[in-house]
């Protein structure tokens, strides 16, 4: 029995039974981890030696009763933006590469209390800036369907880790299309719950109103199964939705008779690839088969949620990470000669281009003359985005979609124009803009053989909308690993 | 929209990013295109639409005037560059 | 002939909040404590730290807002007004500009029996910076974040105050309404309470504006008053001969009685404000504004027509007593335990300013209880001590608050009532002193001091002055 290809639950289900050891589950990733990672660079962190300790720990909390979850024993892998104490956390920049926070993210605590094991921390655009995970300041991290393709980004390291079975499930978050871009171009699947539904705790910030946490695991089960432990109000985030976590597993039945779903046109309209297009018009003619009431509509707004996000965006941006300023940790500059001096060599030499691209855009569009020709402007249309997405959901249960125009581009292709790369987020921002829950998981595979993802959006709070129209597709096919590992014989 | 030499070495002022003459002219021809780009914007009338900070509405989050943290200096510290008596140690600031 | 300039002054008084809390975690807000003790990840700025809203800021924000006749601002926001300086951990700090929590107040201000209203422009909430300190060892600053996070609010006047002597009695009511709401103690040379001058001189007549400087770093009330004439002097200077003020940021140096521009070229004057994501709106109802409303405590004028009618003391007493609020609430505590509200008022009035004044303190750093001065005045009035005695009593109780009948016991001062042996203390020093005797005798009735002091010296003072009189009277007379 290959324990790396059990989804989550599947694993989950046999730690409890006692089928599977804890410590078997994780030696089994710790081992795929040494085989694969020379590869692809999923991680920045294993943490091997604690990993074995919480295994260790874990099983007797399993043995005594103590933990009975659907998680307990399973090992994940977590965002390397996510704070976990007395870990290296590091946001693939160099200016964070030495810091080990005090505290844990909330979303992570939630795991942990349910039992689960932390494998370490995975690879990322720096800051959560970029759609390749070519921006790290680790190198770029390969997508397991093919190792000259980027796996998508930010959260590229999670997606492959999963992709490649490295680990059963990983953390992302998402600010723009940061879980469901990766889960796409590596055929797994991951949610961007609705704004508020996960703790932002501990979540080292790039646009603060924009960013969620979320899960990336082989299926929707799964997906369904980690949001229930993670989405849980939070005191310490102002921002936190107040109710607990509703019952999404609930959600999980192959029924989508009478349920509407809307496709919009302008998602189809120029610059998307055929075979995206094809594979996604081809699913949603399988929920209709299965009883959902398919039409087409026209959603507006689409092409103004790019300059909006990236205005929005950029702005948070350069206030976040103004704390990054070699005083209190990280990267401090070797020489300088005053204060400000140090300042700006440290942040020079400690983040990346595309880190300081959006920073020094952010700064300008909030400087003095500017901020309510962009910054007041961006946040009207994001208001008429939102505006747009609740006309569209007095329609419709659920939108269906595309999650990018093209599948996974050719590492160095999109470094060269920051312009095209941000254009492949144009079904993804609108949705952290208007605060959405959206799912995306696989579809199709392209011409290529590389994965196409579909996406699935919900009105706010309504996640369990999308994980019933994506379970009852997800039913009508079977899940697809890379077929790099079969060939490794894995 | 242009972005002159002055636009960028003011926006390094306020971001504190020192930029090379090569970087600063690859930063003049990003913003440069990332505005005209975004100045896309300008199509939409959006006269009484106004200004979303958050997509949902929540209001009145508080906390109670109680203490709940005890000191952690130590640990706090652990992570500065430099330190000295209990006090992050930075270039001086005074004249 | 030379122009008639006069000063056109606004303030932005900058106040600490009387909080347990910071205003966005749950550390301490106590006044020293050793370097980064009352720290957390929230107050030093680590990543993915959030901040959460201490509510009791909002609400002394409003309870000084409606002292101060403001409107309060019912959908009102915090924004990010983002700078660089080691003592601002996120480099950006938590304000208001946008939607300030109170806006348009008056309070009305009186200099040698002129009455004038300096409207308030708003009042703001906003989080307090960390303390640098000077290392001369390193040549390096250090950064102590504990007053990082103090919740603060900025009291911004409109430019209505054309005097030093205007800003100070402005200063002293704004601070006695704050004091009295219990929002804040207000202590200059602690820097409870600071006060930037806003300041312009025009001739007399002009409407317009002259150009403004921003006068910081003022710790009491008399660096303020020689800031402002020296400003005053300087920027009439500069006009008289014929240059420009520049509008711009200076620092006062007390000791040196001077200012210098804070310019520096790397600081754009340019905060990039926008509204902070991690926060979410405030929306305060009339119900919880009437509730704030309701709770306010009673002000400096209420009371001092309640003291009027309940207590009889003169207005003199009145005007002193409600001139702080430590003192007032000294008195009717006082007044509670069952002492006579005129007894009360001499110990304030007398003995208390003087000690006040020998220890240069101001009425809030008051230590002593009003429950052991009770207890004094009962003491007195019991004769079992008598006033000499009384003020040594006091003093021990302004300086140690210590519990007086037990001291009294302790140190054996109670009052000999025993009339027989103070009989026979009198006779002994009348016989001892025939000079005194005869005097008093022949008509210097003032001879019968110095015999009533040699016997309260010989009683080691434990005696009641007026018995001693008494008897010594008795026995003159035979």
């Amino acid at each position: 029995m290959d324990l790396m290809s059990l989804t989550a639950v599947e694993l989950g289900k046999k730690i409890k039974q006692g089928e599977v050891t804890v410590i078997d589950a994780t030696k089994a990733c710790l081992e795929r981890i040494k085989k694969l990672e020379g590869d692809y660079n999923c991680f920045v962190t294993v943490d091997e030696e604690g990993a074995l300790k919480q295994a260790e720990e874990i099983q007797k909390k399993i043995d005594n009763g103590e933990l009975a979850g659907p998680l307990a024993g399973v090992p994940v892998a977590i965002k390397d933006n996510m704070c976990i104490e007395g870990m290296l956390t590091t946001c693939s920049s160099h200016i964070l590469d030495n810091f080990i926070p005090t505290y844990t993210a909330e979303a992570v605590l939630k795991l942990k209390e349910a039992g689960a094991v932390i494998i370490g921390k995975t690879n990322m655009d720096e800051f959560a800036m970029g759609s390749t995970t070519e921006t790290s300041y680790f190198g770029a991290t390969k997508n397991p369907w093919d190792v000259n393709k980027v796996p998508g980004g930010s959260s590229g390291g999670s997606a492959a880790a999963v992709a490649a079975e490295e680990v059963p499930y990983a953390l992302g978050s998402d600010t723009g299309g940061s879980i469901r871009q990766p889960a796409a171009f590596c055929g797994v699947t991951g949610i961007k719950p609705t704004y508020g539904r996960v703790s932002r705790y501990g979540l080292i910030a790039y646009g603060s109103s924009l960013d969620q946490i979320g899960p990336i695991a082989k299926d929707v089960t799964d997906c369904a199964t980690i949001l229930e432990v993670i989405c849980q109000h939070d005191d310490k985030d102002s921002t936190s939705y107040c109710e607990a976590a509703d019952d999404f597993t609930s959600a999980l039945v192959d029924d989508v008779k009478g349920m509407k779903i809307g496709i919009p046109r302008d998602y189809f309209a120029e610059g998307i690839d055929e075979d995206v297009k094809n594979n996604v018009l081809a699913a949603a003619k399988k929920l209709e088969e299965k009883g959902a009431v398919v039409e087409e509509f026209d959603l507006g707004m689409v092409e103004y949620a790019i300059p909006a996000y990236y205005i929005i965006a950029s702005a948070e941006a350069s206030s976040n990470l103004e704390r990054f300023d070699g005083v209190k940790y990280g990267y401090r500059t070797a020489e300088y000669r005053d204060l400000h001096n140090m300042y700006k060599k440290t942040r020079s030499e400690g983040f990346g281009a595309e880190v300081k691209r959006r920073i020094m855009l952010g700064s300008f569009v909030l400087s003095s003359g500017y901020y309510d020709a962009y910054y007041v402007k961006a946040l009207q249309t994001k208001a008429l985005i939102k505006k747009a997405f609740d006309e569209a959901f007095a329609k419709y249960d659920v939108i269906l979609g595309p999650v990018a125009p093209t599948t996974a581009l050719t590492i160095g292709e999109s470094l060269q124009d920051p312009i095209k790369m941000y254009l492949g987020d144009i079904y993804t921002v609108s949705v952290n803009l208007a605060g959405l829950p959206g799912i995306s998981l696989p579809c199709g595979y392209d011409k290529d053989g590389m994965p196409v993802g579909m996406q699935l959006l919900g009105q706010t709070f309504d996640e369990k909308s999308i994980i019933k129209a994506a379970y009852a597709f997800e039913c009508t096919r079977e899940y697809k690993r890379p077929d790099a590992l079969t060939e490794r014989g894995l | 929209m242009v972005i002159t030499d002055e636009t960028i070495d003011y926006v390094g002022i306020l971001a504190k990013l020192e930029l090379s003459e090569e970087e600063k002219e690859q930063a003049k021809q990003d913003m440069s295109n990332m505005l005209e780009y975004v100045s896309k914007l300008n199509e939409l009338d959006t006269k009484d639409v106004p200004a979303m900070s958050h997509a949902f509405s929540v209001n009145n989050v508080f906390r109670e005037d109680v203490v709940t943290n005890t000191e952690d200096r130590e640990n706090l510290l652990k992570n500065s560059p430099e330190q000295k008596d209990g006090c992050y140690k930075v270039p001086k600031t005074f004249d | 002939m030379s122009k008639t300039f006069e000063t056109v002054i606004g303030l932005e008084v900058h106040v600490e909040l009387a909080t347990k809390t910071k205003i966005f975690c749950g550390c301490s807000t106590e006044f020293g404590g050793a370097p980064n003790t009352h720290t957390c990840p929230v107050c030093t700025g680590m990543p993915g730290s959030l901040p959460v809203l201490n509510k009791g800021v909002v609400e002394k924000a409003i309870a000084v807002g409606l002292a101060t006749n403001c409107t309060i601002t019912q959908n009102c926001k915090f924004d990010r007004k983002n700078y660089f300086y080691p003592d601002n951990p996120q480099n950006y700090q938590i304000s208001q500009l946008y939607y300030p929590i109170c806006r348009d107040g008056k309070i009305e201000i009186e200099v040698d029996g002129n009455k004038k209203f300096v409207r308030i422009h708003e009042i703001h909430m906003e989080e307090d910076a960390g303390k640098l300190v000077h290392d001369p060892f390193t040549d390096s600053s250090l950064v102590d974040f504990n007053r990082s996070g103090v919740p603060l609010i900025e009291i911004v006047s409109e430019p209505d105050m054309r005097s030093a002597e205007e800003v100070i009695a402005y200063l002293e009511k704004l601070r006695l309404i704050i004091q009295y709401l219990g929002a804040s103690d207000c202590k200059l040379n602690e820097g409870s309470m600071r006060a930037d001058v806003n300041l312009s001189v025009r001739e007399v007549g002009s409407e317009t504006f002259g150009t403004r400087t921003e006068m910081k770093n003022l710790n009491s009330f008399k660096a303020i008053a020689r800031a402002i004439e020296n400003e005053k002097e300087r920027q009439i200077d500069l006009i008289e001969s014929g240059e420009k003020v520049i509008q711009e940021t200076r620092r006062w140096d007390d000791t040196k009685e001077y200012s210098y521009p804070m310019r520096s070229k790397e600081d754009a004057q340019d905060y990039r404000y926008f509204p902070d994501p991690d926060l979410v709106p405030i929306i305060i109802s009339d119900e919880w504004l009437e509730q704030i409303r309701a709770n306010q405590p009673e002000l400096r004028d209420e009371k001092r027509i309640r003291y009027k009618e309940e207590y009889d003391i003169p207005d003199y007493d009145i005007d002193i007593l409600t001139n702080s609020k430590k003192l007032a609430d000294i008195f009717e505590e006082a007044i509670s335990l069952g002492a006579a509200p005129k007894k009360v008022s001499n110990w304030l009035m007398v003995e208390t300013m003087r000690l006040m004044k020998e220890h240069e303190m101001d009425p809030e750093d008051l230590k002593f209880s009003a429950k052991n001065l009770a207890k004094l005045i009962e003491l007195v009035e019991s004769k079992a001590i008598n006033g000499t005695v009384a003020k040594e009593v006091f003093e021990k109780i302004f300086t140690d608050d210590i519990e007086p009948a037990e001291y009294v016991e302790a140190n054996g001062l109670k009052t000999v009532n025993d009339e027989g042996a103070l009989t026979k203390t009198i006779q002994e020093i009348v016989d001892a002193n025939p000079k005194s005797v005869e005097d008093y005798k022949s008509g210097k009735e003032k001879a019968i001091g110095f015999l009533v002091g040699q016997t309260m010296k010989a009683m080691k003072g434990k005696a009641d002055p007026g018995e001693v009189n008494r008897i010594l009277k008795e026995i003159l007379s035979k």
